[in-house]
């Protein structure tokens, strides 16, 4: 197994290389000029010029991507064009919001839809499966922004149960940094929490039509330890394969959320950059997202083996 | 219930929660238009950097609400009898926020600073012989010829304001930005709490020694007492859920609200709509490309008036004519110099007659680029009214849809259309600027030295110049009457009208707001 994680992480050398060549020369080669957005609204084309001089952007591209490589390998992502602070702060800065969100995201689907998954496949085609598939349903086609201003309203507007935006560190006390998450984790939840949902049941329903189970069940096993300690463990890989994929999906795609709560994460500082052409923190960016799905993907794979005994590296 | 169910869940945690010194603290929260990126005034000329600059700098003056200079940082100062030598000397107490004084050689540095980016700052320099320290506060500004808008363009405001920063920042080449924001305005930016995209921090300068006779503001005049411990500049960039914040309480002012949301500000409770002050506004513009055809041409683009209704375009952006107004003028109606020089032109909507003087103009049907942003709340739906005439009017639109970002990128360059280039832009201008011929850089017509779309005409640049020279009101304004006539005549941009948006805030929480003039007055706002 350690040899196994050893050589998995060796792999991403070539994985990150090959995202940094993609990163670099697509943002050059996208329309959008830092220096003319610098340079203001009243700027002259030598004005904005002069500035493209100074931060060097009118070099040559290759020597432009060569610099940049150097200071990586030096552990040095480089600074905003605009805020002049370093590209490593600023995705600091921003790495607390979106972890917070994303684990209490999960927290929310994951806790919800695994219980009734397993409840739609235990009554299956009954009034609580359909419930539960219905609800599945609308948890995929509802945008989470639509969701998310009808949580506003209700919760924040009118009752005043909740804040309407921003996000509060852990540092300034357990309450304000929940309540903050509340509203979000539900919006952004409800998707996660339905694509779980249904894995599960489907899982589940697969695993309950086995032999052992019948079995199980013909010893007189209560239903709960055959629901939760024969079938859902065997039940287990696709769910964890998709909350994985999850996990990965959340960590980059929580902009919409981010940005109607007012979130000071990741998603947002991404969007931010890219409109404003602010090319070191894009690419520093898009480095640790990519280095975040690798990573996941490598816990996930890991984890089949304990959750599968047959399955070794 | 379920309010129960959570104060008891507060109740449960309140002994994890840390208590915060902040309760004791005044806190202004606002939402400004955009988010504080830039630390460097001068070397951007977003409007947010100025409104970031006047929390932490000072100017030596700040032209009031009626647009005249008044003194700030200057205790008095004496124009010789030629006009050609100021003499100006600081006023007692001034400190940077390092505890350092502010002296002649940090004034001096940061005007030339200034004078070499800011296009108010060159043409002023373009006359000055020398600055000359006497002592450590009095200095003198020798000119070559009796320019008339010294102390006006010391005190303007709106982009790249005059500020004054310490010798070593001043210092800084004018293309880079300066790596520290320290001034001896009334607030402290705190740096170490800046989150870019978030929001950014001002501590109030307990060392702050106002203009005295405790005036109340006036855009940049009065005297500047801090009125909270701590302001924060959120940035909320959905409008939405700005709207929301600002309802529910949790921030006390917005800069900008979206359009469509006043009717739902001006009924919630606590919450205030101020109308900006008169001129203080946004002037519509639609830029054509005076380089390539069919618009190098003056028919052609004359022709371009005939397919212009501004109510089309306030409509589409606006909607409540409240908040809008025609103005068929380049100089801001509701301003000091405004007039109807060469407004004929924009009263004849006639979408045939347009096409007619276009192919008079040798038009045959060639595709006319016209650059459609697509991200901007007023920028975007005005082009679309535009693109919609040009159709309607039978003329071939190429019309190429791209965030802002790309439009900004992209009309900086002459190329053909073809080849990169373009033909049409719409963008908007400040109404505080857009006032004053001299301050108003896009009625200007300086050709290659000019700004995007490139219009050439010696005499409109002279008339500019002449302006500044001007002795009397009077011949201010009769010049005014020349310039936007012969602008209007070569086209260096074709008016769409004026727009408002009102600032809204918790009046129930705080009191001291006064209508903007130029950029958002924040350092008067109390606590209630």
């Amino acid at each position: 197994m350690t040899a196994y994680i050893v050589r998995r992480l060796f792999a991403t050398l070539p994985v990150m290389a090959v995202v940094a060549l993609f990163v670099f020369f697509l943002l050059r080669f996208a329309p959008g000029d830092p220096a003319a957005i610098i340079a203001g609204e009243d700027a002259t084309a030598e004005a904005i010029a002069a500035v493209r001089a100074k931060l060097g952007l009118d070099r040559p591209m290759v020597e432009q991507f060569f610099v940049w490589i150097l200071q990586l390998l030096q552990g040095d992502m480089g600074v905003s064009i605009f805020s002049n602070l370093a590209v490593t702060r600023l995705i600091s800065q921003r790495l607390e919001p979106t972890v917070a969100l994303t684990l209490s995201t999960l927290f929310v689907a994951v806790a919800l839809a695994i219980p009734i998954g397993v409840v739609a496949a235990w009554k299956a085609r009954k009034l609580v499966d359909r419930l539960v598939m219905g609800f599945a349903v609308l948890g995929f086609a509802m945008p989470v922004f639509v969701l998310a201003y009808i949580l506003i309203y209700f919760f924040a507007v009118q009752w005043q149960l909740l804040p309407v935006q921003g996000y509060r560190p852990i540092a300034e006390g357990l309450w304000p940094f929940v309540e903050c998450l509340i509203l979000p984790s539900v919006a952004l939840g409800v998707t996660y929490m339905a694509l779980i949902a249904r894995i599960t049941r489907a899982s589940m329903l697969e695993v309950l039509a086995q032999d052992y189970i019948r079995t199980a069940n013909a010893k007189g096993l209560a239903t709960d330890r055959v629901l939760l300690l024969h079938a859902l463990k065997n039940a287990a890989v696709p769910i964890v394969t998709v909350i994985g994929i999850g996990i990965a999906l959340l960590i980059s795609g929580v902009v919409i959320t981010e940005t109607v709560f007012n979130i000071p994460g990741l998603g947002r500082l991404t969007v931010d950059a890219v409109l404003k052409r602010d090319y070191p923190v894009v690419q520093g960016l898009i480095l640790v997202f990519a280095a975040a799905k690798v990573l996941v993907n490598l816990i996930i794979d890991i984890s089949y083996a304990f959750l599968d005994p047959r399955i070794r590296y | 219930m379920l309010k129960r169910i959570l104060a008891g869940a507060v109740a449960l945690v309140v002994p994890f929660a840390a208590a915060h010194g902040q309760a004791q603290e005044k806190v202004l929260r606002a939402v400004m238009h955009a988010d504080v990126r830039v630390i460097d005034p001068i070397w951007t000329t977003q409007t947010i950097a100025s409104i970031h600059g006047m929390l932490i700098y000072d100017t030596l003056f700040g032209n009031d609400a009626n647009l005249k200079p008044q003194p700030q940082m200057v205790g008095k100062y004496e124009v010789s009898p030629d006009r050609l030598t100021y003499t100006f000397t600081l006023r007692d107490g001034l400190k940077f926020h390092d505890g350092t004084p502010v002296t002649t050689k940090d004034v001096m540095a940061s005007l030339k600073r200034w004078g070499s980016k800011d296009g108010v700052g060159i043409r002023l320099f373009s006359y000055v012989v020398k600055q000359e320290a006497v002592d450590d506060k009095t200095f003198k500004m020798i000119l070559k010829e009796p320019y008339g808008m010294v102390l006006e363009s010391l005190g303007k405001s709106g982009s790249s304001v005059a500020v004054i920063m310490r010798e070593q920042e001043a210092l800084t080449d004018p293309q880079q930005q300066v790596k520290e924001a320290i001034g001896s305005g009334p607030y402290k930016f705190a740096k170490e709490q800046w989150v870019p995209g978030s929001k950014a921090v001002y501590l109030k300068n307990k060392d702050y020694v106002p203009r005295p006779g405790n005036e109340p503001p006036s855009s940049f005049a009065g005297s500047k007492i801090p009125g909270v411990d701590r302001i924060e500049l959120v940035w909320i960039s959905d409008p939405q859920t700005a709207m929301s914040a600002l309802v529910n309480g949790e921030i006390d002012f917005y800069e900008a609200p979206n359009n469509d949301f006043l009717p739902i500000l001006a009924k919630a409770k606590g919450v205030k709509l101020m109308m900006t002050g008169k001129i203080d506004g946004t002037q519509g513009m639609i830029r054509l490309n005076h380089l390539h055809p069919p618009f190098n041409n003056v028919k052609a683009r004359q022709a371009m008036y005939h397919l212009i209704n501004q109510e089309d375009f306030l409509r589409a952006i606006v909607g409540n004519p409240e908040f809008y107004r025609v103005c068929h003028g380049l100089l801001t109606c509701g301003g000091p110099y405004e007039n109807t020089g060469g407004s004929a032109f924009l009263k004849d909507y006639n979408p045939k007659k347009a096409l007619q003087l276009m192919k008079e103009a040798g038009y045959k049907g060639e595709p006319i680029t016209v650059l459609f942003t697509t991200d901007h709340n007023t920028i975007t739906p005005a082009t679309q009214v535009l693109v919609q005439a040009m159709r309607e009017a039978g003329l071939n639109v190429d019309a190429q849809s791209m965030d802002w970002g790309s439009v900004v990128s992209r009309r900086a360059k002459k190329d053909p259309p073809a080849q990169g280039g373009w033909n049409i832009f719409v963008t908007t201008t400040g109404g505080v600027g857009a006032s004053n011929p001299v301050l108003h850089t896009w009625i200007g017509a300086a050709c290659d030295k000019g700004l995007f779309g490139w219009p050439c005409d010696p005499e409109i640049e002279k008339l500019r110049n002449a302006f500044a020279f001007a002795q009397t009101d009077e011949e201010r304004k009769k010049i005014a009457t020349d310039l936007q006539t012969k602008a209007m005549e070569q086209v260096v941009y074709i008016p769409f009208g004026q727009w408002n948006t009102p600032l809204a805030f918790r009046a129930d929480k705080i009191d001291g707001v006064v209508p903007n003039t130029g950029l958002a007055v924040l350092w008067g706002i109390t606590k209630k």
